[in-house]
């Protein structure tokens, strides 16, 4: 019984190979090249742009591209206090990014509305948007965004594209029919 | 020199009556008008004659269950010589309007829209009153001592909503009430109130 034989692998002939399923390659792919929107909003997007300057950089995470057209990105970090007349942006911004997209709520204002319990702010942008990790501090540290950023990173190397892919294709199916 | 207690005197020889004396606090000068009709006239003899050529800023009050309910703040400024003074003026609130004083500074433009969309004061002779902070369509004014901290629910489909915030009976809360500011605090309540 030798696997090897049984796919036919053989080091000296067909050089380095490493064997994976479909999904665990493509989610590793997803999860290392998260290309963030930056929604900053208040102060807490300071310590986004330090978290993309050398002393933290995030690109060690594969994320330093941040992408000010929604179009181009994959995960919007919501930096700062929501209001409610930013939130209809907010949510125009989300509905314009490409699946697969992904939210963070940086920051206690970001999460909750923060100290801001007034008319004018939303309650947490999770209100207009589903959000995948939350960040806490006022603001946050960087690393607590690097954090969050790891965090999500394990959320989507977790997900089964393949069938997503799958099921997606068969609500068109469905849809077309 | 000519001295700020010189100017309001000539102020104050032209417009006469509607020129209360001024009242100094704390090295500040505060002249009442009691007719706030006349505003534009007063602004614009202080900025022509008087050389106050600057309108720092144009905030309102509200003396939620005293009248008049609104007093309107003018603070001028003289880029030439440093003197600052304020003029206030009452507006009661069957009326909440008062002549814009946009012909004589142009930056009252702001001033106004912002005391319009927080107090729901109007300024007459405005060119373009509308809401600047909020949104068209909002139906409150939110900086009237009746208007809860925590906002009151709207739904403009398309273009936002509110709800009103959670804010658990305090502990930030100051209650409207004519009393004055220590009065009004949360901290003089106890938990029972």
């Amino acid at each position: 019984m030798h696997t090897q034989s049984e796919v036919g692998y053989n080091t000296k002939i067909e050089g380095d190979v490493v064997l994976t399923t479909v999904d665990a390659a493509l989610s590793w792919f997803r999860a290392n090249s998260v290309w963030p929107m930056p929604m900053g909003l208040a102060c807490c997007a300071i310590e986004l742009m330090a978290v993309g300057a050398s002393r933290f950089d995030i690109s060690r995470f594969g994320s330093e591209v941040m992408r000010f057209s929604p179009r181009q990105a994959d995960c919007m970090i919501v930096a700062g206090t929501v209001t409610y007349k930013a939130a209809g942006f907010l949510k125009r911004i989300y509905d314009q990014m490409p699946e697969p997209k992904w939210v963070i709520a940086m920051g206690a204002c970001a999460s909750t509305g923060g100290m801001y319990r007034s008319y004018a702010v939303l309650q947490g942008v999770d209100n207009v948007v589903p959000v995948d990790v939350y960040v806490s501090g006022c603001p946050p540290r960087p690393e607590a965004l690097l954090d969050a950023l790891m965090k999500l990173q394990k959320k989507i190397s977790r997900e089964p594209v393949v069938e997503k892919m799958k099921l997606m294709n068969l609500n068109k199916s469905e849809v077309a029919v | 020199m000519v001295t700020l207690s010189e100017q309001i005197a000539k102020l104050k020889d032209k417009f006469g009556a509607l020129i209360s004396d001024p009242v100094e606090y704390r090295g500040e000068v505060t002249v009442t008008l009691t007719d706030c009709q006349e505003v534009v006239a007063v602004c614009g003899f202080a900025k022509r004659q008087l050389g106050f050529d600057y309108l720092i800023d144009i905030s309102s009050i509200d003396n939620y269950g005293s009248d008049p309910r609104w007093t309107l703040v003018y603070h001028l400024r003289s880029m030439a010589t440093g003197q600052e003074w304020r003029l206030i003026t009452h507006v009661s609130e069957e009326k909440s309007e008062l002549p814009s004083v946009l012909p004589v500074w142009r930056t009252a433009n702001w001033h106004e829209r912002e005391v319009y969309d927080m107090m729901g004061i109007r300024f007459t002779g405005h060119p373009d009153l509308r809401r600047i902070l909020m949104w068209e369509g909002y139906s409150y004014y939110p900086l009237r001592k009746d208007f809860p901290l925590a906002g009151k629910p709207t739904d403009l489909p398309g273009i936002a909503f509110t709800k009103p915030a959670p804010l658990e009976g305090g502990p930030f809360v100051t209650l409207p009430s004519p009393a004055g500011a220590i009065n009004r605090e949360p901290r003089v309540r106890t938990v029972e109130d």
